[in-house]
C-alpha cells in the first residue's frame, strides 16, 4: 500500500509499504477513505518531537472501512464504515473506565520512555513518536486499529466524509478546550490560534454559553472564518496590543477563559521571540510559548487557561508568579476523543454543527509532502487539508 | 549495594578539572611551562577532554570507566609530548619532565582503575552469594484481589507476562519451570509453600534444585474496592559459574526494569486479554539507525 512516511526534518515521502494485518485480538484493519493533516503533525515534520525514526507511517486523524476484525472483536464486520480516534485506549484500565482515554495505562508499548521524559506514560497514539508507541499511523492506504471494540465508532449512511472526519481529532480537541473552560452564561473566551483546533474552540464556546469569543491570529483568512464561520471578533497580534484590546473589549477585567490552540511552534515576535527561537534550537527548550505567556497574563483573576496546544518537553520563562497571584487554573491534556465521539456524531447528524467548513484542500495521498509544506507555511490559504489515500474526491483546492 | 565513593578516583576527578579548566584559560602559558610550540586550539580541546573526565569522574558513584578513559587521555598526552620532542620549537628539557610527570600520573591512573574495578565486581559477587537477587514491584492493577488470585494461582499463565519463563506446567502444589537462558533453557521445580485464596501466594524451588528461587505475589485490595495493588518479590539464589553469569544475564544490568516490564505485562494480559505490540506492522524504508535498533530489546 502506499503510506505517509517520516523521513527527517521537513522530509516526509510517500512510499509503497506492505499491508498491515491483525496482530492481537482486538484489533481490525480499516481501509482508509480520508485521512487529515494535523497541526500536531506539523510538531513532528519540524521535528520538534523526540524518538521519531525514519520511515514511520505518519497520521492519526483518519477514518475508513473495516476490511477486517480480530477474533475478539464483537461490534465490528466487515463492511462498516468507521471513524477511529487518536488515541489508542484499551477501554478497561482505571482511567480509561473513568473516560480519561488519553491516559491509557495499557495502550502504549514503550510506556517505559514516555515515564523516563514525564514521569508517567499517557496513551499510545497513531503515527506520533516511538514514546507514544511507535503505532503505524492513518495517511496511508490501510491501518491497523489496536482495541478496534472501543475507538471506532460507526457511522450512519447519509453522512460524507467531510462531515465526520474530525471527529478522529480536531472537533472533540476544540470542544474539550472549551468544555475545560468552564463557561457561564455570558463568559467572555479568547482563543489564541485560529487553525482547525482553535477553530472549533470558538464554536464549543458558543454551545457551552459563551457570550462573546474572541480570536487571536494573523492569518487573514484564517481570521476571517473564525469571523464568518464561528462569529468571534477578531484581533491580528501584529496590528495591535493583545492585551490592551482583550482589557478593552471586558471592562479591563480579562477575559473569562483562554484557550491556547498554537502549541509549541507559535509564532515568536519581538526579542523574547529571538531568545525562544534561539533556546529551541540548541534544543535548551523544545517549545516557544509567547501565546501561552500572553493567554495566562491576558486571563482575568480566578480565570481558566485551556491548552489543547501541544507541547513537548521544556518552555522557559512561564509566568508562574501570574498563575499564582491571580489564582488561575490550567486545564490541559491530549483529549479523551472516545468520551466525545457520539454525542458530536449526534450533533453533526441532526445538522446542529458541520464541521466540514475548515477543509480548504482535498488532495491525493500521493501530495503530502507538498500538502504538509503549505499547511506548515500557511500558504495557498490553507486551514485543513484531507488526504484521499485511493485519489477518488481529491477536488484539489475547496470552494464553499 | 552502595559502595563508598573511591577517595583515589575522587582526587584524580579534581586534578582532572583543575587541569583542564588551566588547559582552557591559559594555554599559551602552560605550553611554555611544559616547553612546547604553542597551539592553544590543540590545548584548549585536550582541556575540554580532561574537564568531561573530570566531571565523569565526579559525578559516577563508580567511575571505573572513566578512570580508564583517563588513563586512555594519559596515553595521547604521552604521544602529543614524544612528537613535540621532534619540534624545533621545543625546550626538550621543560618536555622531558612533563613527560616523566604525566608517565606518573598514568601509572597511578591504571592502579586507580584496576583497582575498583577488582573490588566492584567482588563486592557484586559476594553480595549475590549473600543474598541472592531479590527484586520487588508494586503496580495498580483494574481487576479484583480475587480475579488476579486466579489469574496467578495457575502457575502456567506466568509464561504470558514473564519474558524469560518459556513454559510452567503445574500440578496441584507443584510446578515445573523452564527459563530460557543464553545457549539453552535450565529448568526446576518449585512449590507453593503458601496459598491464601484472594490474598498471597508464596512458593520457592524444591529441596535440591539446581537454581534455589524463592517468590511471593500479594493482592491487596484498592482504595474503595476499586481494583487491587499486586505486590511482587522475585528472588534467586544462583550458584556459582556459568549459571551464575546466565542469572547475572537473565536479570540484565537492571532486574528492576525487567520486574517492571513483566509486571506491566501481566496488568495488560489480565485488565485487556492481551499485550499491545506493533512487532509485524508495516513502516517505511528504515535509516541505519533504525534498522539497528529494531533488533534492540525494548523498541516497537
Ligand atoms: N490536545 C490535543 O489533543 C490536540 C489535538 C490536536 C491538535 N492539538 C494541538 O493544537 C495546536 C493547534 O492545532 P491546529 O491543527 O489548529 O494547528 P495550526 O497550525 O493549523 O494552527 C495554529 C494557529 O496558531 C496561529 N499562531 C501561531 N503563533 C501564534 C501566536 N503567537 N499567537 C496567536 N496565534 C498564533 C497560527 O497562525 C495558526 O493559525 C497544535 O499545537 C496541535 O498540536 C492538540
Ligand atoms: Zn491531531
Ligand atoms: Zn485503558
Amino acid at each position: 500500500m502506499k503510506a505517509t512516511c517520516w523521513h527527517g526534518t521537513n522530509d516526509v515521502r510517500v512510499e509503497d509499504v506492505p499491508d498491515p494485518h491483525i496482530l492481537n485480538p482486538r484489533d481490525a484493519i480499516v481501509r482508509v477513505t480520508s485521512t487529515a493533516i494535523c497541526g500536531s503533525d506539523l510538531h513532528l515534520y519540524d521535528g520538534y518531537i523526540p524518538t521519531m525514526m525514519k520511515g514511520d507511517i505518519l497520521g492519526h486523524e483518519f477514518m475508513g472501512e473495516v476490511v477486517a476484525v480480530g477474533s475478539a472483536v464483537k461490534n465490528l464486520k466487515v463492511g462498516d464504515r468507521v471513524v477511529n480516534p487518536f488515541p489508542i485506549a484499551c477501554g478497561n484500565c482505571f482511567f480509561c473506565q473513568e473516560e480519561q482515554f488519553s491516559l491509557c495505562e495499557n495502550s502504549n508499548p514503550n510506556a517505559w520512555m514516555a515515564e523516563k521524559m514525564w514521569g508517567h506514560s499517557p496513551c499510545g497514539i497513531f503515527g506520533y513518536s516511538h514514546m507514544l508507541g511507535g503505532y503505524a499511523g492513518g495517511q496511508a492506504q490501510f491501518a491497523r486499529i489496536p482495541y478496534a471494540d472501543v475507538g471506532p465508532i460507526k457511522i450512519p449512511d447519509g453522512l460524507s466524509d467531510e462531515q465526520v472526519l474530525f471527529l478522529s481529532d480536531v472537533l472533540p480537541t476544540g470542544y474539550m478546550a472549551a468544555e475545560a473552560c468552564d463557561i457561564k452564561p455570558g463568559h467572555v473566551v479568547a482563543v489564541w490560534g485560529a487553525g482547525p483546533v482553535g477553530l472549533f474552540a470558538m464554536l464549543s464556546a458558543w454551545l457551552l454559553g459563551a457570550g462573546k469569543v474572541v480570536a487571536i491570529d494573523r492569518v487573514p483568512e484564517r481570521l476571517q472564518m473564525a469571523k464568518e464561520k464561528c462569529g468571534a471578533e477578531i484581533l491580528d497580534y501584529e496590528q495591535v496590543d493583545v492585551l490592551d484590546a482583550l482589557a478593552e473589549m471586558t471592562g479591563g477585567r480579562g477575559p473569562d477563559a483562554c484557550i491556547e490552540a498554537v502549541g509549541m511552534e507559535a509564532h515568536a515576535p519581538g526579542l523574547l521571540g529571538a531568545y525562544d527561537k534561539v533556546k529551541q534550537a540548541l534544543r535548551l527548550e523544545t517549545g516557544r510559548p509567547p501565546a501561552l505567556r500572553q493567554a495566562i497574563r491576558a486571563c482575568r483573576n480566578g480565570g481558566t487557561v485551556s491548552i489543547p496546544g501541544v507541547f513537548g518537553g521544556l518552555i522557559d520563562k512561564v509566568p508562574m508568579g501570574a498563575i499564582v497571584n491571580k489564582a488561575l487554573t490550567l486545564k490541559s491534556g491530549q483529549t479523551h476523543v472516545q468520551r466525545y465521539m457520539a454525542p458530536l456524531l449526534e450533533r453533526i447528524a441532526n445538522g446542529e454543527i458541520d464541521p466540514s467548513f475548515i477543509i480548504t484542500h482535498e488532495l491525493p495521498l500521493e501530495a503530502a509532502p507538498q500538502a504538509y509544506e503549505m499547511f506548515r507555511d500557511k500558504k495557498d490559504d490553507c486551514v485543513k487539508v484531507v488526504l484521499k489515500p485511493w485519489g477518488d474526491g481529491a477536488v484539489g483546492k475547496v470552494v464553499h | 549495594m552502595e559502595f563508598e565513593h573511591p577517595r583515589l578516583a575522587r582526587a584524580l576527578g579534581w586534578f582532572s578539572l583543575g587541569l583542564g579548566l588551566t588547559q582552557l584559560a591559559v594555554p599559551r602559558q602552560l605550553s611554555r611551562a611544559i616547553g612546547v610550540g604553542e597551539n592553544p586550539l590543540l590545548m584548549r580541546g585536550l582541556g575540554l577532554r580532561e574537564i568531561g573526565t573530570g566531571v565523569g569522574l565526579l559525578a559516577r558513584p563508580r567511575p571505573v570507566n572513566w578512570l580508564w578513559a583517563r588513563v586512555a587521555g594519559d596515553v595521547m598526552d604521552l604521544a602529543l609530548l614524544g612528537a613535540a620532542m621532534r619540534q624545533q620549537d621545543t625546550d626538550r628539557q621543560k618536555t622531558l619532565w612533563a613527560s616523566l610527570a604525566v608517565a606518573g600520573v598514568t601509572a597511578l591512573d591504571a592502579f586507580a582503575a584496576m583497582r575498583l574495578g577488582r573490588s566492584l565486581k567482588e563486592g557484586v559477587e559476594a553480595a549475590r552469594r549473600e543474598r541472592g537477587i531479590p527484586v520487588e514491584h508494586s503496580l495498580a492493577v483494574n481487576r479484583s484481589p480475587a480475579e488476579c488470585y486466579r489469574f496467578w494461582r495457575r502457575f502456567d499463565n506466568l509464561p504470558r507476562f514473564m519474558k524469560h519463563v518459556e513454559s510452567i506446567e503445574c500440578e496441584g502444589n507443584r510446578s515445573h519451570w523452564v527459563v530460557r537462558a543464553p545457549g539453552g533453557t535450565v529448568e526446576w521445580d518449585a512449590e507453593i509453600v503458601e496459598d491464601r485464596p484472594d490474598d498471597r501466594i508464596r512458593w520457592r524451588s524444591v529441596e535440591g534444585s539446581d537454581v534455589e528461587t524463592y517468590g511471593w505475589v500479594r493482592f491487596e485490595p484498592g482504595p474503595q474496592g476499586r481494583g487491587c495493588t499486586v505486590h511482587v518479590c522475585l528472588r534467586y539464589d544462583p550458584p556459582g559459574g556459568a549459571l551464575g553469569a546466565f542469572f547475572a544475564r537473565l536479570f540484565g544490568e537492571n532486574p528492576e526494569r525487567q520486574i517492571r516490564e513483566d509486571m506491566r505485562h501481566f496488568k495488560q494480559v489480565i485488565e485487556t486479554g492481551e499485550i499491545p505490540t506493533t512487532q509485524g506492522q508495516p513502516t517505511g524504508s528504515r535509516g541505519l539507525i533504525g534498522r539497528t535498533l529494531a533488533h534492540g530489546r525494548h523498541l516497537s
